[in-house]
């Protein structure tokens, strides 16, 4: 955030070539590359939309964690990853899945809406939603519950000598659990491929930032661990993927983990059953004001005509997923039993 | 056949499941140069480099959560935590992520892990280094309970354990590291969920786990003195349980008695006993069935008081010499 001291980093040359350059185009990013990802940001985003629309109308069960707002970080990181690279998520994680290669809609739709089609045939639904067969392992009900999870995955990559990285994304709550400590940790005595990637949005819950840490950036932590950390705007896609790519490139250098904090804003509650007292509207609306898409979508230059038709195949995207999930079978009783063991 | 110890074939069977399959690496604190706090890896780093034996700084949690991601992306890791008493602090990774991210994930993904851990009391380390908490893991789904009375089992049973796809919770016992017994020098697997009768008689089945199981065989021997034959049945898988041996003995023998260290309350004697009351053995009992467990108190350091904490071979013989005559 603009009125915060810049972090003591552990590596200075490092946070430099992880700083990135914004609102302009990385030269890494094509024009049709960047328009790419200005879609599947509008398509997270409709995606969400319709899941808060389905629940108000009484058509899905249980609860879901929506990241309106956050987009930019989902999509950019996963832009800065190669396909065969790792993915481990958290609670909020729609976009994640959405953002990462391969990944399908209707799957995502089907498992949100509980159904045998859906990516973990319903047995998942919105908070435990993975997509093995891309490598996404999953996104996790529990705060830190996957970062410990990413040092056995950079181990595994060191010991079969792939060059495959390992992106773990959690939450600012996240960073106050202890397993983050172990983690780090380890990833860095090992030089592990892994680029943890801390998604602040402001609130773990109701818990703002600033009451819940005595630090002006999560990513100033990083030097405890003998890492590079850096903060940057997560509502500005390209700077996410700029601190992401430089983290990769690191890991596949042999160099070990990094610790990208990307400061962003949770526009919607923490769950469904969140007043929200702990905020004010005019936070919120303050925060609005930098949606990650308008931002992109200005930056690209984009034709109020193209901005329609984009928004037009979104909606028509996520109908479709909607009838393919509605239309898909309940998961058989019968098969109650099955997936507890191998 | 050759004799070795408990802890000889833990580490045997160890170093030839990694010489056999490159995918197998250990993991834990202090298993590296020291060896492992009760020696089960020592020499395997010589052997096999601090790559496949890695020495971890003091995280448990890190160490259960290496696991699993390894597991998950094709590796075989076999954890060490070097007290079971320390598993407490692996709690979140194990139930809520190894247990549960196959069905969560629609059966599509697989952790294939084992970790394993001493427990039990006797060595005079107090209520923090003494602990029984299988019956913790046994709640669990998605999770396999293992624990070996026997230096063949432990080694069977162990590389069973590595070959399974499924977190697998592999519980040696401190006492039982030194004792000795005939095992194979090949490589050979004991399955999973299979209990062992490990005695055969005829007045009473007792159904013991880990240490218990010597300790109901040393009873065994005083209460055949008295004209006494007891059965006796070590399920070695307490998760999934192979019920089948235990309900038949009880038919024919018409006497239980389910004997842990565990404290007794809320313990796995008590599935024990539910196992047989729920099934036909109910027609066949001629008493009640009993339970011998820890008593409810942490494990205390004076060498008496800790004595008397959990069952002795003194105390089940007494306890089955009651349910034979009557005297309950």
């Amino acid at each position: 955030m603009e009125n915060k001291e810049k972090s003591e980093l552990a590596d200075t040359s490092l946070a430099a070539e992880l700083q990135p350059h914004p609102s302009t185009l990385s030269l890494k990013i094509s024009e049709e590359e960047a328009r790419e990802m200005l879609e599947r940001m509008i398509l997270i985003r409709a995606f969400e939309e319709k899941a808060e629309e389905l629940y108000a109308l009484g058509r899905v069960h249980g609860t879901m964690h929506l990241s309106i707002g956050q987009e930019a970080t989902a999509v950019g990181a996963s832009k800065a990853m190669r396909r065969g690279d790792y993915l481990l998520n958290h609670h909020r994680g729609h976009g994640h899945c959405l953002a990462w290669f391969d990944s399908d809609v209707n799957a995502m739709m089907a498992e949100f809406m509980g159904k045998e089609t859906g990516y973990c045939r319903g047995r998942g639904g919105s908070m435990h939603i993975a997509n093995i067969e891309a490598n996404n392992l999953g996104a996790n009900g529990i705060v830190a519950g996957g970062v410990p999870i990413a040092v056995g995955v950079g181990l595994s990559i060191k010991m079969r000598k792939t060059d495959q990285v390992c992106l773990v994304i959690f939450g600012d709550g996240a960073a106050n659990e202890g397993a983050f400590h172990e983690s780090l940790n380890m990833a860095s005595i090992w030089k592990l491929p892994v680029i943890y990637l801390c998604e602040n949005n402001q609130y773990a819950m109701s818990m703002p930032f600033h009451k819940a840490f005595n630090i002006a950036d999560i990513s100033q932590r990083a030097s405890a661990y003998g890492i590079p950390g850096v903060t940057v705007d997560g509502n500005d896609v390209i700077a996410v993927y700029e601190a992401v790519s430089a983290a990769r490139a690191r890991a596949r250098a042999g160099d070990g983990p990094s610790l990208v904090e990307s400061v962003t804003y949770r526009w919607r509650g923490h769950s469904k059953s969140d007043k929200q007292a702990y905020r004010t509207r005019a936070e919120v609306k303050e925060w609005q004001q930098r949606d990650p898409i308008q931002r992109f979508a200005a930056m690209l230059g984009l034709s109020d005509a193209e901005w329609e038709a984009i928004q037009q195949r979104a909606s028509a995207q996520i109908e479709q997923a909607v009838q393919f999930a509605e239309s898909s079978p309940e998961p058989d009783l019968g098969t109650i039993l099955e997936g507890v063991y191998a | 056949m050759r004799e070795i110890t408990y802890v000889e074939a833990v580490r045997e069977a160890l170093n030839q499941a990694m010489t056999a399959d490159e995918r197998v690496f250990l993991i834990g604190e202090d298993i590296g140069i020291y060896g492992g706090a009760f020696g089960a890896t020592a020499g395997l780093i010589e052997r096999f480099g601090e790559q496949r034996v890695i020495d971890t700084p003091i995280s448990e949690a890190g160490i259960a959560g290496a696991c699993i991601g390894a597991a998950l992306t094709g590796m075989r890791p076999v954890g060490e935590i070097q007290f079971m008493d320390f598993v407490t602090l692996s709690m979140e990774q194990l139930v809520l992520q190894a247990a549960k991210i196959r069905f969560m994930f629609g059966g599509k993904a697989s952790v294939p892990m084992v970790l394993r851990m001493p427990g039990g009391s006797g060595t005079g380390a107090a209520a923090q280094h003494s602990e029984s908490l299988e019956n913790w893991f046994v709640h669990v789904p998605g999770l396999k309970v293992v624990m070996p009375s026997t230096p063949y089992d432990a080694k069977g049973l162990l590389l069973a354990s590595i070959q399974d796809n499924n977190p697998v919770i592999f519980i040696e016992h401190k006492l039982l590291y030194k004792t000795k017994g005939p095992v194979p020098e090949e490589m050979y697997t004991v399955p999973l969920e299979q209990s062992a009768v490990v005695r055969e008689g005829r007045e009473l089945t007792i159904i013991a786990t880990s240490v218990m199981v010597n300790r109901s065989l040393e009873a065994a021997k005083q209460l055949s003195e008295q004209g006494i034959e007891a059965e006796v049945i070590d399920p070695r898988t307490l998760k999934p349980l192979d019920a089948e041996p235990i309900i038949s003995s009880v038919k024919k023998t018409g006497r239980a008695l389910v004997v842990h260290e565990a404290p007794k309350t809320g313990g796995f004697g008590g599935e024990i006993v539910s196992v047989i009351v729920e099934s036909q053995a109910f027609d066949y009992l001629e008493a009640p069935v009993r339970r011998l467990g820890g008593l409810d108190i942490p494990i205390p350091y004076n060498r008496n008081l800790e004595y008397h904490t959990v069952p002795q071979p003194e105390t089940i013989a007494a306890e089955a010499i009651k349910l034979v005559r009557g005297e309950y």
